[in-house]
């Protein structure tokens, strides 16, 4: 077994344990933060149906952001579609036998990695071209950029210039995953995309990509416009109301 | 009117988005609360020692309190896509009035003091230290946000800035800085019951006037009573209705339409007011305590319904919060809520807009107009930030931007709406709203107003506009002092129910209607 294999085991058991770890607390925070009014952006849906089908729109087509800017919305989609279908690609590197379904989505997955970085590369455009925008552009921000671009770029580079010992890669992965290190391929390249991608989960629950699980609970995209029918109350202001009543009845 | 002491902005026919200009309203700064006024709402009256352990520790508490903040302080990925929807930033072009770089002042403490990123590599991820220049930023620019949720409807994860905004604020109001204007606005509609500091006796005089008044004009009795326990309705309206032009005109207009039903209604001495100032700075102690006046005057005097007169965030805080902080709604199960609620009828949504009241009496066929009263104006309608982004009328999604113009349409013959993207639940705000209604803050209010101004100057240069219908009380308030800047007369602003008021025919008593003849003799 040799140093590299080892390490880059270690690499992405590490990765996988904050990735999960972070999220989960994270979440954890999320669910169990109350959110005391109901403040839905409205016009809201009224019923919890009219909330699920709200924030499907959300996810899946982005709503508000193509009500607000086609530019943005045109290269975040390209970007996010892309990314889907790639990462739904790389699961036959995870899966023997390959689902069905990967397979049927593999000539699409292949292509996607050039509409990925295509719809990076204008995301970055725009923190440079429009001023706004550049304004409020963090180093992290042009950094993660740098990071997703530089993922693709390597996984195109795979593919598409110099293959790497694919088979050998799956080998490795499959084994990953019940402990039974099997030999990495001491590739250049892959190493690079590997340790781009550890690098990227391990950031996730520490970086702005928390913007994933914040979506769902986002109050202004996930609370019923109901108000007036239902008492909506947290603990701490019910807590708040009991004190409130027991002042004014002293 | 003084000269202005600043440039106002040219029309243009069209909303640009102007170019990043720092700084550019660095300056604004409304007046700074004094000691009394902060220690009557429950806050030090001067910066606090150690200020800033305990300004971090504030936003932890509410970081604690509030799902909506712990979520936007973590989800922005900064794509710019609100950059370009405030009325502040395109008015000023000053990039601190941009959405996201609002809630930057506060989220870069938030990632220097609670993430770990922040913590070890600060200037990395943007993480800034709370110094005493960057709590002045906060001040200057938590005040030039006026909470019209406007941004919230275009950030992909519904990141609303007037979270932020009141967090800000309820931060500052925790260390000892505070706003004069809304915060002493606050002490008097805890100390005196509305907004205005209008004691009962004024109260009931005025009333008395505003009877007399209607009588001598129409020779009808409309009665506007005060206190009557047994009445069905209770109506919560701003205090600026029972004494600022052009808002009593719209009290006016929802006297004649009670009278014209023939429904038994009062107003409260104690619940005089229907504005809640606790929401503008965050503080949902201050804004349970007003709130509970409406409670409270609803158990005495025995009502079975609560209507709302027309106030934007006042709206917003009897539609949305009323029912969590008071229990004046439906479906409670509780016994707090079940007090009140098991008084109030349930075949009436409560609370009730004043406008879903009259567009249900329309529809019922109770009311008559004679449209031609109001052909002398040429219509069209704002749409409240509050009503339009952070509540609603009627059963069904988008109600309240039906129902209040199919109320105009009922009235008057002539209406044109402004152009899309500038209404509905794009509406932009009148530019005064979320405590930014003072004279000391009028240059933000001018250009604020700029988007708001450029979508009524294109109807009233298209269609001959010349009546600007609203159903708040600060618009009321904002447009009457703004809009001669840009060019308009005052005249043209008012109510939606100024113009129920003009059209509605109301059966004048045979015994009056004999009195005025003789007396036209």
């Amino acid at each position: 077994m040799s140093l590299l294999t080892v390490l880059f085991a270690c690499m992405f058991y590490a990765a996988t344990a904050l990735l999960v770890v972070g999220l989960f607390f994270k979440i954890r925070t999320y669910a169990r933060t109350p959110a005391p009014l109901k403040i839905p952006t409205t016009p809201a849906p009224t019923t919890k149906t009219g909330v699920v089908l709200r924030m499907t729109r959300e996810v899946t087509m982005f709503e508000s952001l193509f009500k607000s800017n086609k530019w943005i919305w045109l290269f975040g989609y390209m970007f996010h579609v892309a990314l889907l279908l790639v990462v739904v690609r790389h699961l036959r590197y995870f899966t023997e036998p390959v689902w069905f379904w990967v397979d049927l989505a593999q000539p699409f997955g292949l292509y996607a990695g050039f509409a990925m970085v295509a719809g990076l590369g204008g995301l970055w455009a725009r923190r440079f071209l429009v001023d706004r925008v550049r304004y409020i552009s963090t180093p992290s921000d042009h950094l993660m950029l740098a990071l997703l671009i530089a993922i693709g770029l390597t996984g195109l580079g795979m593919k598409f210039v110099a293959h790497t010992d694919i088979i050998a890669v799956k080998q490795f992965m499959l084994g990953l995953m019940v402990f039974d290190l099997q030999p990495l391929p001491a590739d250049p390249v892959l190493l690079v995309h590997l340790t781009l991608v550890a690098l990227l989960m391990t950031i996730f629950p520490i970086s702005k990509l928390l913007h994933a699980p914040g979506i769902f609970f986002s109050p202004t995209r996930n609370q019923t416009d109901d108000p007036r029918d239902r008492r909506h109350i947290s603990q701490w202001a019910a807590k708040l109301e009991s004190g409130a009543q027991s002042n004014s009845d002293a | 009117m003084a000269a202005a002491k600043f440039e106002v902005p040219k029309l243009t026919g069209f909303i640009d988005v102007p170019a990043v200009k720092e700084g550019a309203s660095a300056h604004v700064k409304s007046f700074p609360a004094s000691g009394p006024i902060q220690e009557a709402i429950g806050f030090p009256g001067s910066l606090v020692e150690g200020w800033h352990d305990k300004a971090i520790a504030k936003m932890g508490d509410l970081l604690g309190r509030y799902r909506s903040l712990q979520v936007f302080m973590d989800a922005c990925v900064h794509c710019g896509a609100c950059t370009d929807k405030c009325h502040y930033f395109i008015g000023t072009g000053d990039p601190k009035n941009m959405p996201v770089a609002r809630q930057e002042l506060m989220r870069s403490v938030y990632r220097r003091h609670f993430t770990l990123a922040g913590k070890y590599f600060p200037s990395l991820v943007g993480a800034k230290d709370l110094t005493e220049e960057l709590l002045q930023d906060w001040y200057s620019y938590y005040y030039q946000c006026s909470e019209c949720r406007r941004c919230s409807v275009y950030c992909p994860y519904g990141i609303d800035t007037a979270e932020v905004t009141m967090a800000g604020r309820e931060i500052l109001d925790t260390v000892g800085i505070g706003q004069k204007y809304t915060n002493e606005i606050m002490g008097k509609l805890h100390r005196i019951g509305n907004n205005l500091g209008l004691p009962g006796p004024a109260l009931e005089d005025t009333l008395s006037g505003l009877e007399e008044d209607i009588f001598d004009a129409t020779g009808v009795p409309v009665k506007l009573p005060l206190d009557a326990e047994g009445a069905e309705i209770l109506l919560v309206t701003p205090s600026a209705d029972f004494f600022s032009e052009p808002h009593v005109e719209s009290l006016i207009g929802y006297a004649k339409v009670f009278h014209a039903a023939g429904i038994k209604w009062t107003l409260s001495t104690t619940a005089s007011e229907a504005g809640n100032f606790g929401m503008f700075i965050g503080s949902y102690e201050n804004m349970q305590r007003a709130a509970m006046r409406i409670r409270d005057a609803a158990l005495e005097l025995g009502v079975k319904r609560i209507v709302v007169g027309e106030c934007g965030h006042a709206w917003r805080v009897a539609y949305s919060f009323w029912n969590t902080l008071t229990g004046v709604g439906h479906g409670g199960e509780d016994a707090f809520s079940k007090q009140l609620q098991q008084q109030l009828d349930p075949n009436y949504p409560a609370p009730q807009h004043i406008c879903e009241f009259t567009y249900d009496l329309i529809q019922q066929g109770k009311l008559k107009f004679d449209k031609s009263l109001n052909d002398h104006r040429t219509i069209t309608f704002h749409d409240s930030c509050n009503v339009a982004r952070g509540s609603r009328m009627g059963d069904m999604p988008g109600g309240q931007f039906v129902i209040p113009r199919e109320v105009i349409k009922a009235v008057a013959n002539n209406f044109h709406d402004m152009q899309e993207g500038t209404i509905h639940e794009a509406t932009f705000c009148c530019g005064g709203g979320g405590g930014l209604l003072t004279d000391d803050l009028m240059e933000i209010r001018v250009k604020g107003a700029l988007p708001r101004m450029e979508a009524f100057n294109n109807v009233v240069q298209d269609k001959q506009v010349n009546f600007l219908a609203l159903i708040c009380a600060i618009c009321k308030a904002q447009f009457t002092k703004v809009i001669p800047y840009y060019g308009f007369d005052m005249s043209m602003v008012g109510g939606v129910h100024q113009l129920v008021a003009t059209a509605i025919l109301l059966e004048v008593p045979e015994e009056t209607a004999q009195e005025s003849e003789a007396s036209d003799d």
